[in-house]
């Protein structure tokens, strides 16, 4: 489903009948996109449509099935990422492909050094990346160690070690998602420069915002398929989200106004310190009150993990102390919480919430297994559990609605549900959210964004950490902004991105 | 004896102990820090050893000695990382069994070739690395001080020993100063970063276990036809642990690795020292205390008592493709 490109636009990059299996799974069906030179493309589509797989294609790292490439009109074989280098082709992964404790300079010369000694390739290195930081305005200080770097610093030495290699087209794998505002907007100046300078630049996201921010073209993958292409300034957020999804999504949350009655949960002068000493949450307090939510925004790594964390019982807080309900709680452990009506889904649902490996009924009560329901004494009732797990599916519509399926099969989004269903069903007082959306397709984010604020107007109070701005945003009563362990701000939930963002950089209160 | 002679004696078989454990500490250094765990050196040095005893007793050759100990350690090099790189089996016990698999070879192997209970024949003079006694020991003999010490510490040594110590700057040299070096340190700490830049990880790692297989050799081949003349059961005894343990406590880098031997080396030959003899006031020392002390020292400072010893960080993780 290729654009109409006016003739004198030649295409940089064309995919034709991309075809790949990954056994049963199928994962790009016949796919066919052209992206023209010096434009910036956007790929769009939820978790599992097949956006990163076909670039991995594209990078050689996976091998289509079928199907060709051509670069600039010339079909290619790309056997490898060595192949993909030659062919100009350069990638910014999403997990950056950096060596921590390397310089920038170390990372970008990794894999083109020169020759076998490395002294003449630091030189013309050195005086390479000088010119790229001059056209580009990608300013990165050679000799700086990468661990020491802002994570916006890091993506750019991504990017230059694409450039160093002679890159043309650029794939970057959702770049935005571990940048503040601030990052990301220089982020998207650094690209438009590139574009301008005739790069061409695929860009996989699920934000339908940077897509219509910055691309000039958007294709839509469904699973497995490229559902559309469109001009961007011909095409709305509602059409692309109802593409993504194949049927129409809400994408504002509809909620009534609060009604906050009395504190659930109140957190005092609360300093966690992490293993080595730090000083990762730094003398907090606020309150959350019955039928509110309260959203902590901040930049992932300012303290939010361990605030967290330390009201859930899992990590001991240095000092300050926790109440829920006027109890202090403050150094009870997590069983201790959940019985004084405490529930916790935590911001990283493999490692925290979920066993994968176990069945999804035996994860649908983890936590809650001494509870009488489900077993008396040492004794597990299975047939009560499982009864109880075909419950959560039928009302969280978890799929595939078998509770006797490995956790692990199930998506992402499916895994959140699940989590979600076990923590809300228990009817908490107090909940706390980490994350509720990570890696979840926008179905079931609508879904999930729906039981937090049915919880809230039940007279709960919830706690929400994310680094989404816009679900802070869109879901949140009053907004906490965190910085370097410390609560900067409060705003209302209707406080603009802009402020917001100034305050997740610590630079306006 | 004056205090003065002891202490000269003790440091020349010091260096003479730390040697083994140099070969051995470089070699793992330069697996680990391709990002494969070793815990198979105690193995490569032990069948290493087996091999030149053998081969340097049938030719009466001590450098053939030397090719076929470096030769068997990298065949099993090669077969540690046919396990942990192409099959992507877990490191460890890769490298225990293979020292399962040197402890058991070797006696049996021995006892069928020499039928001496497990020991090779004696390497006659020709098939041995003896001491070099280097240009000017008897004219600087009788200076203070310096005249001992070079005569026994730093001279009379055999060439294997000035070979280890020529390792280190050669070592430093090849991780820090070559695209080799460079692309080994970045397959340690991040494969992904390696293979994105088009180069192969396999590849790469079994270049670095081949430098290891090298190393190791050297290694065997220094106890049994160098400190020695003849394999014996289980000569190693435990020095591949010793040199994972200094490699660990010298935090990956060559130089340290260095002075992490010659300490061990030190306490090795000063426990044998102590042997049978008392201390005023404490009385006699078991000798045990001394040989644990390499193994307290670096469970100290994995503790985190001496700074943090950070390994590499994609060491012992077999690397796979996302999905």
């Amino acid at each position: 489903m290729s654009l109409d490109l006016p003739k004198e636009i030649e295409p940089a990059i064309e995919l034709v009948g991309i075809d790949k299996k990954f056994g049963a799974v199928h994962a790009n069906k016949n796919i066919n996109l052209t992206v023209a030179k010096g434009s910036i493309h956007g790929v769009i589509g939820e978790n599992g449509a097949g956006k990163s797989t076909l670039m991995s294609i594209l990078y050689g790292f996976y091998h289509a099935d079928q199907g060709e490439i051509r670069i600039s009109g010339k079909p290619i074989v790309i056997r490898d990422s060595q192949a993909a280098i030659a062919a100009g082709i350069g990638m910014v992964h999403q997990h950056f492909m950096l060596v921590e404790n390397f310089t920038v300079l170390e990372n970008v010369m990794l894999g083109a050094e020169g020759g076998q000694l490395l002294r003449k390739g630091v030189a013309s290195a050195r005086k390479e990346l000088k010119r790229l930081e001059d056209d580009y305005g990608l300013e990165v200080d050679p000799d700086a160690v990468v661990e020491e770097l802002p994570v916006g610093s890091q993506q750019r030495v991504e990017i230059l070690k694409a450039l160093y290699r002679g890159a043309e087209i650029l794939i970057l794998d959702e770049p935005t998602g571990v940048l503040t505002p601030a990052e990301a907007d220089h982020l998207f100046k650094v690209l438009r420069v590139l574009r301008d300078q005739g790069k061409t630049i695929i860009l996989i996201t699920h934000k339908l915002r940077e897509i219509m921010a910055i691309t000039d073209t958007v294709s839509v993958m469904r699973r497995g398929e490229m559902v559309a292409t469109r001009k961007t300034s011909e095409t709305t957020v509602e059409e692309l989200a109802e593409l993504m999804v194949g049927r129409r999504v809400l994408l504002h949350v509809e909620k009534g106004d609060a009604n906050p009655g009395r504190v659930l949960l109140s957190v005092r002068n609360l300093t966690v310190r992490d293993a080595r000493g730090v000083t990762m949450v730094d003398d907090v307090s606020f309150d959350v009150r019955a039928g509110e939510i309260v959203g902590i925004a901040g930049v992932a790594g300012n303290g939010q993990s361990e605030l967290l964390e330390a009201i859930a019982g899992i990590r001991k807080p240095y000092s300050g102390e926790i109440f829920i309900d006027g109890k202090p709680v403050a150094g009870i452990d997590p069983a201790g919480l959940r019985d004084l009506g405490l529930a916790h889904i935590p911001e990283d649902r493999h490692h925290m919430g979920l066993v994968l490996k176990f069945e999804e009924y035996e994860n649908s009560i983890l936590g809650y297994h001494r509870d009488q329901r489900y077993g008396r004494g040492v004794m597990l009732d299975l047939d009560a559990m499982r009864k109880d797990a075909e419950e959560k599916i039928a009302k969280y519509d978890i799929r595939p609605p078998n509770p006797r399926l490995k956790t692990a099969n199930f998506s992402g989004g499916n895994q959140q549900k699940i989590v979600v269903a076990r923590e809300i069903e228990r009817d908490p007082n107090v909940l706390i959210i980490g994350q509720p959306t990570r890696g979840v397709d926008i179905g079931a984010i609508e879904f999930i964004h729906k039981r937090i604020i049915d919880m809230r107007d039940a007279g709960k109070a919830v706690l929400l950490v994310s680094v989404e701005l816009d679900e802070i945003r869109s879901l949140s009563d009053r907004i906490l902004v965190m910085f370097a362990g410390k609560v900067v701000g409060e705003k209302t939930g209707d406080a603009g991105e802009q402020t917001l963002g100034l305050m997740m950089a610590g630079i306006a209160a | 004896m004056d205090y003065f002679d002891i202490f000269i004696g003790i440091l020349g078989s010091a260096v003479r102990l730390s040697i083994p454990l140099l070969f051995t500490a470089l070699a793992g250094l330069f697996s680990e820090r391709a990002g494969i765990f070793d815990i198979g050196l105690e193995g490569k040095m032990l069948v290493s050893a087996f091999a030149s005893a053998c081969a340097a007793y049938w030719t009466g050759n001590a450098w053939l000695g030397l090719a076929a100990g470096i030769l068997v350690a990298i065949a099993f090099s090669f077969i540690h990382g046919f396990a942990s790189i192409t099959n992507r089996g877990n490191q460890i016990v890769s490298g225990v069994a293979l020292n399962f698999v040197a402890a058991g070879l070797t006696i049996v192997l021995g006892q069928a070739w020499f039928g001496q209970g497990g020991r090779t024949a004696q390497v006659p003079g020709s098939g041995r690395f003896a001491p070099i006694i280097l240009p000017g020991t008897d004219a600087i003999r009788d200076v203070p001080i310096l005249g001992p010490l070079y005569a026994n510490v730093i001279s009379g040594n055999n060439i294997l020993t000035y070979i280890a110590f020529l390792m280190v700057p050669i070592s430093w040299w090849v991780l820090y100063r070559t695209r080799f070096g460079l692309r080994l340190r970045a397959v340690g700490e991040n494969p992904g970063a390696v293979d994105t830049a088009g180069i192969s990880v396999s590849w790469l790692r079994y270049r670095a276990l081949i430098v290891t297989g090298f190393l190791a050799g050297f290694a065997g081949t220094y106890l049994a036809i160098a400190q020695s003349a003849a394999f014996i059961n289980n000569m190693s005894a435990g020095k591949g642990y010793i040199a994972l343990a200094a490699l660990i406590f010298a935090k990956w880098k060559p130089v340290p690795v260095m002075l992490a031997c010659l300490l061990f080396g030190f306490l090795d030959a000063f426990a044998n020292f102590m042997q049978g003899k008392s201390l005023p006031l404490i009385g006699e020392v078991p000798v045990q205390i001394f040989q644990a002390l390499p193994y307290i020292l670096t469970c100290v400072l994995l503790a985190g008592f001496i700074g943090i010893a950070r390994p590499p960080k994609a060491g012992g993780v077999p690397y796979t493709k996302e999905r």
